[in-house]
């Protein structure tokens, strides 16, 4: 008999080799590439070794009233007299370049961001690519989509997006904007700009009329410059609560209709008659997917307490297949941490967490000498009144709470500012239903998690914001209304 | 010698006099004083969202079917007290024939929300079709505790139209009555105090709005405001008050007592939108979606 | 306690059989899927695999020359290179065990024989315990016994618990391999209920399919056992070994099969003293990959033997 022990998969890097970066990438205006009026430029990092990217351009308030003028224009003088079929082929168009240049955007997105290549090439891009699709088909459809109302398209869209899901979050915002008969003017966070400046490329290649999309990549306070605007008449963001809140209140007394994606401490619960290997699956699936910078991550985990002990013995040797590596490995399932500051938020709840006396568990597993990561990392013992059990970390940090009752769980999910998501694990429908109607969520996952779907919608209650993207409910967000 | 009404407060199904003690005169057009009205203060708006949030789980919980004969009994009382309202009207100014006009319109609208509590989610609900295997569905749930700023220029239409629709969702109700005439709204909640409608639903401040809308669109326990036409500086306190718990805030800019004002999207302004996901077993040999 | 549990300590036991998801379970294997295993970690699987192989020849038309031909490539998979290793058996019919055992002598190459019926398992119980005595008689190394599933598909667990107890008795030193045909269960429930109720009765190894009916040893199915497997050992202590028979017939799929045993069991299951393939096709496509690693070329099946 043969015995062999050890069997270590090799390294298996998806080349970088085709991707040709600029050194320096203009602002996107008007259909053309523009040097930033600040005449001011930032270091782009790519988070998985901290080596230099691009320099990219720092759009300020006179870029972004370049922008927003462009799309103005781009608004009056042609989109809005397109038909709704026209508009809808420029986004088959755009939906299908995108598809034909998705390996190179997944490459783009994994360095740019640091996330692992297997989920920009499977879910990201493709995901992206499915939004233009979907929202290309609503574009001459608005009306049966709200029948008995009147609507009109709302004019220039002003889009800020994050860096967790850069080209995702992006077609969520675009998608749906162009296909109501929008224009757009989108600031993608800093950290995360190569995948819209690509994008800008694809509306040239297909041919978008110049103005109808105009990319202004900057800081934060480039989108401050962006919400300001008085001639945009619509803010969608994703990104913090505390910005989003300064957002709502920039908009107060001006007529901006806005919708916002905010943060989340969703939970994840698995009851005693789960299908406890998929419920184990689903939990790695809910706080490592994208290192855990997703803002339904399903970062509070309650077990019943039947099954407690067995689902964290379970969880603890499954983190041993966890490979955390550079982003480009193919087999690397938690990448690098977005960025540097990133790491340090999460490092500090981290230290927190000890703090607060709960305990620890990361899997014994070595990780690259450059770069920003972190290990997967487990919390048990935790109280509700802890900190890392009520506040956002954005990185792949559980806290694992037990509960004994249905009503006790409910509670203690619903016992939160946030209402983003919560995923439900248990055998019986007729619970599944009594449970997800429940709990304060806008998404539940039973017996899944962190699924996403164009035809989905998605969004949050109490502090998660307002407004739905994805599905029928998503073009809401982009027409007026009048009666 | 007449004896003058006092008009109460109406939380949680009682009618308690304002927890400040005070009250205030409402007077006719012509200057008669008609009654005393409690002049609602910060403790009371405390008190009205405890008790909404209170009955809010059970309203929602109710069927839409039970939601639909609650309302549809509120216009049945209406058109028993038709009378009273009328003779309130009058005083505060107006003719008979508006006055006629404002009390069938509002049962109208009372009939035309119970109408709505059991249909309207098939209509802002949907079934998506996933590329996976999942069945993936959208309900609209109420959003909970709606702080209402009631119509200024009606006593009763404009109460009517912005609190049914927020109602019938499943969400129950603080609401500011209109300040100056107060009176049918109260009568109002007279009227629910004897109808099916539980406790804590709907629950009525007079009063001063300024003085009582600071309190209401910063109190944490309240999801949503919908404010009728008020001044612009008051109304701009509320929605950055509003912005701390990121309430949802539904500002009209014209009252709500027209024809049209009324419809699918009042209801849909306080609803959420909730997405479940299951996974969709496959059968070997079948095939099949929705 | 294993072979001796009563029916309420059986029914007991099922009881805690956890359901499984289907679309959960093929989410993960699709997540091992789309792992990348090349370099020296492919070399050392398709090697590992090549050690894992039962292979089978199960028909009707077999003679001890065929059987004999069979157990040649066993002990010879590719001579031109080099230090490749053997299968881990051969597997045949209780007629070609005697024939087999002298064929491969000394070589360390098991002997496994079907039993029970096989592949239907509709027999008379004393029927099936005079296929196995002669199997074991004529020196089977290892049983491969299929279960009586439509007893079990009736809800007649007692009867399929004692069936798998009493031949695990005859086996002695033998190891008793249970074949659960899941392509004739209904659901992953299933699997995972049959799995748990076979490693009771006593069970060496657990098996999928007899290969006579599609579909065999699917990633789902496997999934689901070797999580049974895994409960199991994390309850007890004990490892049941794992073999997947039937539709395994590429080295990418064989590959798969072999890191999902390493994610879900563990290195320990790594040998083939835990784990196994009932094939026939498989070796050769092994050898080919294996080559084309050592060549830098793609293979042509006319330079590898058939047998």
């Amino acid at each position: 008999m043969m015995s062999q022990t050890n069997w270590n998969l090799e390294p298996s890097l998806e080349s970088a080799a085709q991707i040709q970066l600029q050194a320096q990438y203009e602002l996107f205006i008007d259909g053309k590439w523009q040097a930033p009026l600040s005449n001011t430029y930032f270091d782009n990092v790519n988070p998985a070794d901290e080596s230099h990217l691009a320099k990219i351009a720092w759009g300020n308030a006179a870029d972004v009233d370049l922008a927003v003028c462009a799309a103005r224009t781009a608004y009056d003088n042609v989109w809005s007299k397109l038909s709704g079929a026209e508009r809808g082929k420029y986004l088959f168009r755009i939906a299908r370049l995108m598809q034909e240049k998705a390996k190179e955007l997944a490459i783009l997105e994994t360095l740019d961001g640091g996330k692992p290549i297997r989920e920009s090439r499977d879910i990201d891009i493709p995901l992206a690519c499915n939004h233009f699709f979907y929202y290309a088909g609503w574009a001459d459809k608005l009306q049966e989509a709200f029948a008995g109302q009147q609507i009109a398209a709302l004019g220039v869209a002003g889009q800020i997006t994050p860096w967790n899901f850069p080209l995702l979050m992006l077609a969520w915002k675009v998608a749906p904007a162009l296909a109501c008969g929008n224009t757009v003017v989108l600031k993608p966070a800093e950290t995360t700009s190569l995948t819209a400046l690509k994008f800008a490329e694809i509306c040239q290649e297909a041919g978008l009329p110049a103005g109808v999309v105009n990319i202004v990549t900057g800081y934060g306070d480039t989108g401050a410059a962006l919400v300001a605007h008085p001639d945009v008449d619509k803010i969608a963001f994703t990104g913090s609560t505390a910005v989003g809140k300064q957002i709502q209140k920039a908009c107060i007394g001006t007529a901006k209709k806005l919708t916002l994606e905010l943060g989340g401490k969703s939970a994840n619960i698995i009851l005693e008659d789960a299908p406890i290997d998929q419920a184990v699956e689903g939990v790695i699936n809910s706080i490592f997917f994208n290192q855990g910078h997703v803002c339904c991550a399903g970062s509070r985990l309650f077990v019943q307490e039947s099954i407690a002990e067995r689902v964290i013995e379970k969880l603890k040797f499954r983190l041993q297949s966890i490979y955390v590596g550079h982003p480009l490995d193919k087999n690397t399932d938690i990448g690098a941490i977005n960025s540097k500051k990133q790491l340090e938020t999460i490092e500090r709840y981290i230290a927190i967490g000890l703090a607060e006396g709960a305990e620890m568990y990361q899997p014994d597993c070595a990780l690259p000498s450059q770069g920003f990561y972190c290990k997967p990392t487990l919390f048990t013992d935790v109280a509700q009144s802890a900190r890392i059990a009520q506040e956002e970390v954005f990185g792949p940090v559980l806290t694992i709470q037990t509960f004994r009752t249905m009503e006790e769980v409910v509670q203690k999910a619903n016992n939160s500012p946030y209402g983003l998501a919560a995923g439900v694990w248990t055998d019986k429908g007729a619970r599944i239903f009594g449970l997800s109607q429940q709990l304060k969520a806008g998404v539940i996952w039973a017996n899944t998690y962190n699924k996403f779907d164009p035809a989905s919608p998605f969004g949050g209650y109490k502090e998660s914001g307002f407004g739905r993207e994805g599905g029928r409910h998503g073009l809401s967000a982009y027409l007026k209304f009048s009666n | 010698m007449e004896i003058l009404k006092t008009y109460k407060l109406y939380i949680g199904g009682q009618f308690p006099r304002t927890e400040s003690g005070r009250s205030y005169a409402v007077v006719s057009p012509s200057g008669q004083h008609l009654a005393n009205a409690c002049q609602g203060s910060k403790k009371d708006v405390r008190n009205a969202v405890q008790a909404a949030r209170k009955a809010q789980g059970s309203w929602a919980g109710k069927s839409a079917f039970n939601r639909s004969q609650i309302i549809y009994r509120i216009a049945e009382m209406l058109e028993a007290r038709k009378g009273q309202f009328l003779e309130e009207l009058q005083a505060l100014g107006s003719d008979l024939k508006s006055a006629t006009q404002e009390v069938e319109s509002s049962i109208d609208r009372c009939v035309y929300y119970a109408g709505w509590a059991d249909k309207f989610q098939t209509l802002l609900g949907s079934v998506n079709p996933v590329a996976s295997s999942h069945f993936n569905f959208s309900v609209p749930e109420a959003m909970g505790v709606v702080g209402v700023v009631a119509c200024q220029q009606t006593a009763l239409l404009g109460f009517i139209s912005q609190v049914l629709p927020a109602l019938i969702g499943g969400n129950t109700v603080v609401v500011i009555a209109n300040q100056k005439s107060p009176l049918c709204a109260i009568t109002l909640a007279e009227v629910l105090a004897t109808s099916d409608v539980p406790g804590g639903v709907v629950n009525i401040l007079t009063g001063e709005v300024s003085e009582m809308l600071p309190t209401l669109s910063a109190h944490m326990d309240v999801n949503a405001l919908s404010i009728a036409p008020i001044e612009a500086k008051l109304q701009q306190k509320a929605q950055e008050e509003a912005i701390d718990n990121l309430k949802r805030v539904r500002i009209f800019a014209e009252p709500l007592y027209a024809e049209s004002a009324q419809g699918l999207p009042y209801i849909s302004d306080f609803q959420e939108i909730k997405t479940t996901w299951h996974p969709v077993e496959q059968i070997a040999g079948g095939a099949g979606g929705y | 306690m294993l072979g001796n549990l009563s029916t309420p300590e059986l029914s007991s036991l099922l009881a805690l059989s956890p359901s499984i998801d289907q679309i959960g379970t093929n989410e993960r294997i699709t997540r091992i899927q789309a792992r990348s295993i090349k370099g020296a970690a492919k070399m050392q699987g398709l090697r590992m695999a090549l050690s894992m192989i039962d292979l089978t020849t199960l028909e009707g038309k077999d003679t001890p020359a065929k059987v004999r031909q069979l157990c040649f490539k066993a002990q010879h998979l590719h001579d031109q290179a080099a230090d490749l290793p053997t299968v881990a058996a051969v597997c045949v019919y209780p007629t070609m065990v005697g024939v087999a055992k002298k064929a491969l002598g000394n070589s360390g190459i098991k002997v496994a024989s079907v039993s029970t019926a096989f592949p239907s398992g509709q027999a008379p119980f004393e029927v099936k315990k005079l296929d196995t005595l002669y199997a074991l008689d004529n020196g089977a190394d290892e049983i491969d016994m299929v279960v009586s599933r439509g007893r079990f598909l009736s809800g007649d667990y007692q009867f399929v618990y004692d069936e798998i107890a009493a031949i695990k008795e005859l086996c002695s030193t033998a190891r008793l391999k249970v074949i659960f045909e899941t392509g004739e269960l209904d659901s992953l429930d299933q699997v995972r209920k049959i799995s748990d109720l076979a490693i009771a009765a006593g069970a060496d190894f657990i098996k999928t399919s007899t290969g006579k009916i599609q579909p065999a040893a699917t990633f789902p199915v496997v999934l689901t056992m070797l999580g049974a497997i895994k409960d199991h050992f994390d309850k007890t202590g004990q490892m049941i070994g794992m073999k997947p028979a039937g539709g395994i017939s590429s080295s990418k799929l064989a590959l798969q099969h072999l890191l999902m045993v390493k994610e879900v069991l563990g290195e320990a299951w790594l040998s083939n003293e835990w784990y196994r393939f009932g094939a026939s096709s498989l070796a050769n496509d092994l050898l080919m990959q294996y080559q084309k690693q050592l060549t830098g070329k793609y293979q042509s099946a006319a330079y590898f033997s058939i047998d």
